[in-house]
């Protein structure tokens, strides 16, 4: 019996170890004075890997999900009539919600599990360890960079999922089902507000950055070294940081709803 | 692995179609026209009752927009709604004795207050006040009048009346 108890503690402090060394690694990457002429060309480097190389999975769901939302919505609003507010409906949706959760759970897929998979190589074929010998401090050279590049990376790749996403509307809407393109744009404009709709939603993708390149850094970086644990570290960053951004994406829309 | 000229040039117009894309979300979808807040005056007006009036709902002067609500408050004197409206300074010239009335958009859309003016060569300042004001119309109210008056006093009415009082 005592046993159970004491596996079930052990447990609980093997979680709360990891969330230490999680926010450890997050604090030794980011809040240190960074060598900004070395450091800039690797953080464009990791822009260049983790947001312009996902733009083409995040521009063609982009354009999809505009599109079905677009069809779906068309012929719901039809049948009361509303057929003009189909812009309004895209837009808010899109800006609100589907722009940055999309934008995080693609990017948790196409460059999270990236992330955690090179760092984890890495450790395994004790390249971190070998930079250290040399005085290089892997924190700075390899996670700060690639932080910093999912922070920028993210809020980008969700205004582009936006923008694409409401084009995708349009073609749909008025290109294809043929509601004039004049109702679209207006009723779009006076009903969605820049600060309200838009800024919150590019917010939200700045939160979601951060915690995507987080979960993926940490479990790179605390991979057990061999193949299966890289292969570990891979599922979980894909599956713990889908489950974060849904998760916040709640308490966020109701922090936004309730005016915190 | 590309030089880093490549990649850095590349980054370089991921950022401009970025900064593009929040151009035309700003410009085209959210129709945002000034990133400041709206130059104005404010004045007030005081209703009985509001109805739905919302802070941010629009006033309307002939049907155009010409401002929006930015306040509502209770007046604790007179326990009449004071609505703060802000007027954009082109519209500058609303005589002092114009009446606001609060309409609906269509039969289920949204309060918005109506100015119409009258011929004072007197015009609004900031801080002024609207003198004449003509409540919504509630719509479960006038059912209750409604039915009142065709002579039916009956259950129906008194029910119709506890609606109204919620």
């Amino acid at each position: 019996m005592l046993n159970h108890v004491a596996e079930l503690g052990q447990l609980g402090l093997d979680v709360l170890r990891k969330y230490g060394r999680a926010g450890i690694l997050l604090y030794r990457a980011v809040f240190r004075v960074p060598n900004i002429r070395k450091g800039f060309p690797l953080v464009v480097q990791q822009i260049y890997a983790e947001g312009v190389l996902s733009l083409l999975i995040i521009v063609v769901s982009a354009l999809f999900i505009g599109m079905v939302v677009a069809l779906q919505g068309y012929h719901t609003l039809s049948k009361f009539g509303a057929a003009q507010q189909l812009g309004p409906l895209v837009a808010l949706s899109v800006a609100r919600e589907l722009g940055p959760v999309v934008t995080a759970l693609l990017f948790a897929g196409r460059a999270g599990s990236a992330l955690a998979a090179e760092i984890g190589l890495m450790k395994a074929t004790d390249q971190l360890s070998s930079m250290e010998m040399m005085a290089v401090d892997p924190l700075q050279r390899v996670i700060a960079p690639r932080f910093w590049g999912g922070f920028i990376s993210m809020p980008l790749l969700a205004i582009i999922f936006n923008i694409v996403a409401i084009y995708g509307a349009y073609l749909v809407g008025v290109k294809w089902l043929g509601m004039d393109a004049g109702a679209f744009w207006s009723n779009m404009q006076s009903a969605v507000d820049f600060r309200l709709d838009i800024l919150n939603g590019i917010y939200k993708s700045v939160v979601f950055g951060v915690v995507v390149t987080w979960i993926a850094l940490y479990q790179g970086y605390d991979a057990v070294p061999t193949s299966a644990g890289i292969a570990n570290a891979t599922t979980r960053t894909v599956v713990y940081s889908s489950l974060a951004v849904l998760g916040l994406d709640f308490v966020l829309t109701a922090m936004m709803i309730g005016g915190w | 692995m590309l030089s880093q000229r490549v990649i850095e040039t590349v980054v370089g117009l991921f950022l401009l179609a970025a900064i593009l894309a929040l151009v035309a979300l700003a410009f085209k979808v959210s129709g945002l026209t000034t990133f400041f807040k709206q130059e104005g005056y404010d004045i007030t007006a005081a209703f009985d009752d509001i109805g739905q009036l919302k802070v941010r709902g629009s006033v309307k002067i002939g049907g155009v927009t010409v401002g929006e609500v930015t306040d509502i408050k209770i007046d604790p004197a007179s326990f009449k709604a004071v609505v703060t409206m802000r007027i954009n300074s082109a519209v500058n010239d609303i005589p002092t004795d114009s009446s606001a009335s609060i309409l609906t958009a269509g039969l289920l859309g949204d309060n918005y207050i109506a100015i119409t003016p009258m011929y004072s060569k007197d015009f609004l300042k900031n801080g002024g006040e609207i003198p004449e004001t003509h409540s919504a119309m509630i719509l479960e109210k006038l059912i209750g009048q409604f039915l009142f008056s065709i002579g039916h006093p009956g259950e129906k009415n008194t029910e119709e009346d506890k609606g109204a009082k919620k």
